[in-house]
Order: structure tokens, then sequence, then C-alpha cells
């Protein structure tokens, strides 16, 4: 039989308009519209701002404990300067890292595949967000070059500080820079939150029910949804400070308020009302940060130990009862700002009660690796790592639950163990779980195979990581108690019972610098192995984890291994994810994909 | 012989193009009228097609419910500013001779915002005039066969209507503004007259948005090739149209009767 004679020709057709690609690189590669390259776009700019990220909180940790230090090129870091720092530290990590990373990196990259998806629901329209995170990193990175400086009101930029520009160095052109780049941020991921939303509501293929959806999408549809309510409000916010800084309104700035010697006369203003706006946004953003790495951790605990997950129902009914609670939350990170003090009870109530859901997880997760022998590889060490993060720093969150106890620890480094502890780590550990485990994805292109993450350089990097963040953030618990305030610039040379029990502090102080230079210098490998592995990595075998979700059909690899017009192929699902046999023969598995009851 | 004809499996598996934008919309294959069978007997639905395949409704319901979710987060955006309102008009403070001082003075509200309501209704009723004739069964079937293109010829004129509503909905705003700015209330005068304009205002870049959408609909009915993407047009410019109309009515009343 000839060529000519393909017996079906509108085959060759389809396959050609699925596989056709635009034939300049900037379409392919800068201006995408494929998921998988926008979410490769969106993990690089998550580097780029850790990387930035990481540089700034080294600053800032060496400048507690040699302040008098002269940096190259800049010369002594002034209060200011230390503000400063703690503000794009702040900003960049929680927006541009956390946010961005887990939600719209790997939500992009694997998000489609795992409900058998080729396209997001609206492909132009995720480009758009990915183009103006961008824009919003760069002006946010622009505003550093502003005359006086980076704004230095904190990622939470509380009025007056934020609201009036004579309040200090950086509150100006800086301060209107760092507006414009949280708002086209927020933007950005509100259109983001929209096409997630309506990707798992409308794109799912044949046979994915509710139930058979993988909890690490139950976790990116939660979050998106949590981002669609949470962004809405940052946004009005901003614009109700912006109009205080630039159209004279008073919705932030109290009557009577002296600032930097000017005093504001008029206006109802209250502080107080930005932080309700801004933390009715900024809790849920923690959820939106974290549960992503909640599914993925039940996922990733099933695969590496072959059993499925318990309460399957129970779960996605957790992840969806922690982002509702979370947004009725947000008032424990005001208990010291003059809250009424019944509002605190109940916001501690509340708070008490998202430990129900998030305990189940975590017994789930122990339930799920009790005595399952798993193999011990790279992704399931930082999953376990996550667990581990979880637990450690979930456990100090009912202690600052509590209205009481908080007024001591609020503004202590007992509040940043907390939520670096909970939140930066784990969500870390989480992004390196997903990376470990879905690098044959990553590096996989039409004309390369994929390839998997050097395991020796993966359990370095992981030990390394582990013990530098426990050894960094585990004795901020102590200096925290003994009173070391967050937000100073300097902690020596303070006169008083204060400076006295602050210099106790200083040897701990000096161990937590070295522990974070260590965490950082332990990331080496980490980057020397994603080198590396690009192009010199194990070629990974089609489903490297013997996974059963989607994200390894054959269909939905761009592989040069993969069939020659894969796309086309009709994707069905038949089951759940998770059906691992319960035999000692442990490559007994049935993917969602595979019809019957034959094992693979 | 068999009392029904089935399709040929192979033939129906062809049509299976799982691509996004070049899925069944009527461009030859299928009327964009039928929204509930597949059309190819022995109980066929749409719903178990693959993406891409489950007929002319599939595009408009991905549109849709993008449509419906930005809209609940623009609600969102509409909640927080009038839950400051709230909170502002309630606060105050005390003064030096302990005088509880709460320095809300209502704006009173020209006259002529009720007759913009009124134009803002009456916009809707067009819009959603428009929007149905571009889902008369009758006439979609005409345009899909190709005879002429009968809705959007119908829709065209109940669209300009609501387009030049619009406009003078938001010429009546600026008159309003203007009103106001003639007795000496500004942006900046006043707790109340703050959220007056902040409320009229970023209502009314929402309606200038409206109207851009509806005016990007009227050149879709004109270029738009496929009579799927016309009525995915009109369809989701009409629905932000008919919410921020509704949005408005509850902005309204709370400018009106809760200051």
């Amino acid at each position: 039989m000839t060529p000519e004679l393909n017996p079906e020709p509108s085959r060759a057709t389809a396959s050609d308009s699925v596989l056709r690609q635009p034939a300049s690189w900037h379409r392919r590669y800068l201006f995408s519209t494929d998921h998988h390259v926008i979410g490769i776009q969106y993990l690089l700019l998550a580097l780029v701002a850790v990387a930035i990220g990481t540089t700034l909180s080294l600053l800032m940790r060496l400048h507690l404990v040699w302040p008098d230090a002269v940096l190259p090129l800049h010369g002594p870091i002034l209060p200011e300067d230390y503000l400063s720092l703690v503000t794009f530290h702040g900003t960049l990590m929680v927006f541009f890292v956390l946010t961005t990373a887990p939600q719209s990196g790997f939500g992009n990259l694997i998000l489609p595949r795992q409900i058998g998806a080729r396209h997001m629901a609206f492909p132009r329209l995720n480009a758009a967000s990915f183009w103006i995170s961008a824009v919003a990193l760069a002006t946010l990175l622009a505003a550093t070059f502003a005359p006086s400086g980076g704004s230095i009101s904190g990622w939470t930029a509380y009025p007056p500080l934020s609201a009036i520009a004579s309040s200090g160095p950086g509150q100006a052109l800086g301060m209107d820079l760092w507006l414009a780049s949280i708002a086209l941020f927020s933007v950005a991921s509100t259109l983001s939150a929209i096409n997630t939303i309506v990707t798992v509501l409308d794109c799912r293929c044949k046979g994915m029910s509710w139930e058979r959806l993988p909890l690490t999408v139950w976790g990116w549809f939660t979050a998106a949804l949590l981002s669609l309510i949470a962004f809405s409000v940052l946004l009005a916010a901003l614009l109700l400070l912006f109009c205080d800084r630039h159209a004279g309104t008073s919705f932030f700035v109290p009557a009577g308020d002296l600032t930097n010697g000017v005093l504001h006369p008029a206006g109802n203003g209250s502080p107080l009302l930005w932080l309700h706006l801004f933390w009715f946004f900024g809790h849920p953003e923690v959820y939106i940060a974290i549960l992503p790495g909640m599914g993925l951790t039940s996922m990733l605990l099933a695969n590496f130990s072959r059993r499925r997950v318990y309460g399957y129902r129970v779960m996605i009914l957790t992840t969806l009862l922690i982002g509702f609670l979370g947004i009725l939350v947000w008032g424990h990170h005001m208990f010291v700002a003059g809250l009424n003090p019944f509002a605190s009870t109940a916001f501690s109530i509340s708070t008490m009660a998202i430990a129900l859901p998030s305990t189940a997880k975590v017994l789930n997760w122990l339930a799920l690796v009790w005595r399952s022998r798993p193999s011990y590889k790279t992704p399931l060490l930082f999953t376990l790592g996550f667990v581990s993060l979880f637990l450690t720093g979930g456990l100090t969150g009912p202690i600052l639950a509590q209205p009481i106890l908080d007024q001591y620890l609020h503004n202590t480094f007992f509040v940043i163990a907390h939520f670096h502890l909970i939140m930066a780590m784990a969500g870390v550990f989480g992004l390196f779980a997903a990376t470990y485990y879905w690098f044959p994805i990553l590096s996989g292109t039409r004309i390369r195979p994929g390839r998997l993450l050097s395991e020796p350089l993966g359990r370095l990097h992981f030990w390394g990581t582990l013990i530098g963040a426990y050894a960094t953030f585990l004795p901020m618990h102590l200096t925290g108690l003994a009173g070391e305030p967050r937000h100073y610039a300097q902690l020596t040379a303070i006169p008083g019972q204060a400076g006295h029990l602050l210099a106790q502090t200083l040897p701990l102080q000096r161990h937590i610098t070295y522990a974070a230079v260590f965490l950082a210098l332990a990331q080496l490998p980490f980057f020397l192995n994603l080198l590396r592995s690009l192009r010199h990595g194990a070629i990974a075998p089609p489903n490297p984890w013997d996974a059963t979700t989607l994200e390894w059909h054959p269909a939905l690899q761009r592989e040069p291994s993969a069939q020659a017009s894969p796309s086309e192929e009709t994707i069905v699902v038949y089951r759940a994810p998770c059906a691992y046999d319960s035999a000692p023969d442990q490559a007994r598995f049935l993917p969602q994909w595979v019809s019957g009851t034959k094992a693979e | 012989m068999p009392a029904t004809i089935h399709p040929i499996d192979s033939e129906r598996r062809a049509r299976h193009v799982d691509d996004l934008d070049h899925g069944d919309h009527g461009n030859g294959r299928r009327p964009p009228t039928d929204k509930r069978t597949g059309g190819g007997g022995d109980n066929d639905n749409w719903s178990d097609r693959p993406r891409g395949a489950r007929g002319p409704g599939e595009k408009l319901k991905r549109y849709r419910l993008g449509v419906f979710f930005a809209l609940a987060g623009d609600l969102m955006f509409f909640v927080a500013i009038v839950s400051a309102f709230f909170v502002s008009q309630a606060s105050g403070r005390f003064d030096a001779y302990n005088n509880f001082v709460n320095q809300w003075l209502p704006t009173t509200i020209p006259p002529v915002l009720w007759l913009n309501t009124a134009l803002l209704i009456l916009s809707s009723v067009t819009a959603e005039i428009a929007r149905r004739k571009m889902f008369h069964t009758f006439d979609a079937m005409e345009e899909w066969f190709g005879l002429g293109r009968p809705t959007s010829r119908r829709a065209m004129p109940w669209l300009a209507a609501t387009v030049a509503l619009g406009v003078a909905f938001l010429a009546g705003q600026w008159l309003a503004w203007y009103q106001l700015s003639l007795q000496h209330v500004f942006f900046r005068s006043n707790p109340s007259s703050h959220f007056f304009f902040l409320i009229t205002g970023v209502h009314g870049v929402h309606l200038i948005l409206g109207v851009a959408a509806l005016i990007t609909a009227l050149a879709g009915l004109h270029y738009a090739k496929q009579v799927e993407d016309r009525q995915i047009l009109v369809d989701c410019s009409v629905w932000y149209w008919h919410s921020m109309g509704l949005f408005w009515i509850f902005l309204f009343l709370l400018l009106a009767f809760f200051q």
C-alpha cells in the first residue's frame, strides 16, 4: 500500500492542525499560547524572583548580625534599606514565588494534562496573564531604582506609612511602583484563576468525573476559587490606597494623623479598614500558596507507597473546607491592631477550626505512608519534608490563634518562624517535590526525550535543604519567645533591659545567619542538577513513577518516542486515580486511562 | 433493514478533532441551534464527545463560564468597596473634649441619577432583545445554511440602541458629577463624597469597558466569519452589560437611600 492511498485522510489533516507550529521562534516560545510553554515561563519567572528574594533575605540576616558591615557597591545598610529589604523579600516571595510557581507554573504545566485536556480554556488569556505578571515583576524591580529607593512599608503596606508619600524614604515613587506592580499582579492572577476554573469545569475529558479528579487538581481548583475572591478584594484595596495617595481622599488616613511633621486634620479614615481589606486577601493568599502542595502531597504519597488515598471524598472535602475556612480567618492577623475583643474571639475560633481539616490531612498522609515500605526517591523525600514542615509550622498555629498569646508573640520572630515553616518552607518543598516528580514532563520537548533529575544530587539537595530549613527557622521560635522583635533594622546597641535581653539572643542570631547561608548554599546541588539533567540526565521511561494520573498518558507526551500522531487520540478515563494493586508485586497498577481490569 | 440509520463509526471518529477552535461550530456540519443531542441517533450525546467536538454550544458555554467567573470576581471588587463604605460611615474619632466626631456628611445625589438609572434599565432591555435575536432558532438556521445573516441583521439595531443608551448613561453620570462640582462637592470633600465619586467612577469605568465590548460585538456582527462567534460576542457582552446594570441598581440604592 502506498502512502498516497492513506485510508484516513481526515486523520492526517486533524493531526496537522493540532501539531501545527508557528514558524517564528517568538510565537513558539515567547508569546506562545501553549499551556506547556506558559507553565515553564511562569516557573522561570518564579526562579528569577526566588533568586533575588533569597539574596535579599541573606542581606537581612547579615545586617542583623553585623549591622556595621559595609555592602560593596552600596555602602552600609541603613534602617530604611533594611525595611526595603523586608518589603521586597516579602513581596517577591509571596506574590512572585509562592503564588506564581505552584498555582500558575505547575498549574499550567500539569493541570490540563491531569484532566485529559490539551489546552487551557482560554489560551490567549493565559498568555496575557503571564505577560502581565512579567510586567508586574519588572515594575516591582524598577521600584528599587526610584530616586529615594524602594518602598519600606512591607509586603502588607500598612497605612498611614503606605498612604503618605512623605512618611519615609521610598514611599513616594517607590511606593507608587509597588502599588502598580501589585495591581498588575492582581489582574493577572484573577485572569489566571478564571482560566483555571473554566478549564476544570469545562475541559475535563470523557469519564473524568469530579470524584476522579486527582487531588492536585482539587488543590489548584480551590486555590483558583480563592484567587478569584481574594485578588479582586486586594485590587479594590489598592485602588482606595491609590486614591488616598493621589486624589486627596482619606480612606485609610485618620484625622489628626501626624506623619513626619505633617498634620492631616480632616478625614474619617481608618488604618484598620486597610488591615481588614488586605488580610481578607492575605489569608486566602496563604492557602493559594499551600493548597496545590497539599494536593500534590496526597497524590505523591499514594504513588510512592502504592496505596489508594484513604477517604478520597474526605480529602476532597477537607481541601474545600480549608479553602472555605481560609476566607473566614483574616482577623487573626489583627489581634494586636485594636480589633474588637469579641471579633478576636470569633476569629480565634474560626482559626482553630481550620486545624480540624488540616489535621485530617496530616493524619491521612501519615496513614498513607505508615509501614508502606516506599522507595525513597527524591520526590517522596521532599513530600515527606513537606509533611514534616507543615506539621512543625502548623503546631504553632493554634498557639498564635489565641489572642492572649498573640499579644506577646505577634511582633516577634516567633511569627516569622511560624509562617516561614508552614508557608514558605512547606510551599518550597512542595515545589521541589513537583520539580523532581514532573521533571520528565518539564524537560521533554518534541525533539528531545524527557529526562530524570539525578537521584544522588537530589538526596544531597534534600538533606541539605531540610537541615538548613530547620536550623534556620526553629531557633527563631526561641529568639521570638525571648522577645526579638520583627521589622527592627538593628538589635544591637539598644540601651536598657531590652538591649540586655536581645544581647542574650545574639549567639542564636549568628547561628541563624550561618544556617541561612547554609540553606542558600544547599540549593547549589539543585541548580547543578537542573542544568546537568536537562541534557545529560537519565532518559525517563514513559511513566517513570508508575503513576496512575493522566499527565503520563502516552497521547499527552510531547516526546519523540511517543506515537507518530499522538495528539489526536481520544482520551477517556475509566477509574479514580491511585488504583495501585496492594499485592507485593509493585509493578501492577491501573492508570486512569486503561480500560478493563487487567493490571499493567 | 434496520429502522434507524446508524452513522458509520469511523466517520464519526474522524469528526473528533480535539482542537480548540476547529471543532463543530456550525461551519457546515452541525447547526448552531440544537443544544441537546449529538444528532447521530442511537443515544448519541454531545456530552460524551471529546472536547472540541461537543457541538455548537461548547464554545459558547466556555466563554459564558469565563464571563460569569470574571463577574463573580468583579462582584467581590464591588463588595469590598461597599463594605468599606459602611465601615467609613460608621467610624469616627474622639476629639480633645471627648466628643465622638463623625465627619460623614451624606452627599445628596443629583436627581439626574434617577433618569440615568432608567436609561440603564432600558439599555438592558434592548441588549436582551439583541441577545435573543442572535439565538432565534429559525434565523440562526438560515444563517448557518448561508442564507444571509438574519440574526446579525436583526440584532444590529438593538445592539446599536444599547450602545447609544449606554453612552447616554455615561453622559448623565458626567452631568451628575458636574452638578455636584457646581455645589463644590468634590472627590476629596468628605468621606461620603469620596465614596460617591469612587463608586460612580469605578462603575463608570466598568460601563466604558462594557460599551467597548458592545462596540466590539457590533463590529463582530460585521466581521466575524462564523455565526457561532457572532453569537458568543453578543451573548458575552450582553451578560456583562446586564450585570453592570444589576450592580448599578444596588449601588444606586446604596447611594440614594443608605447614606
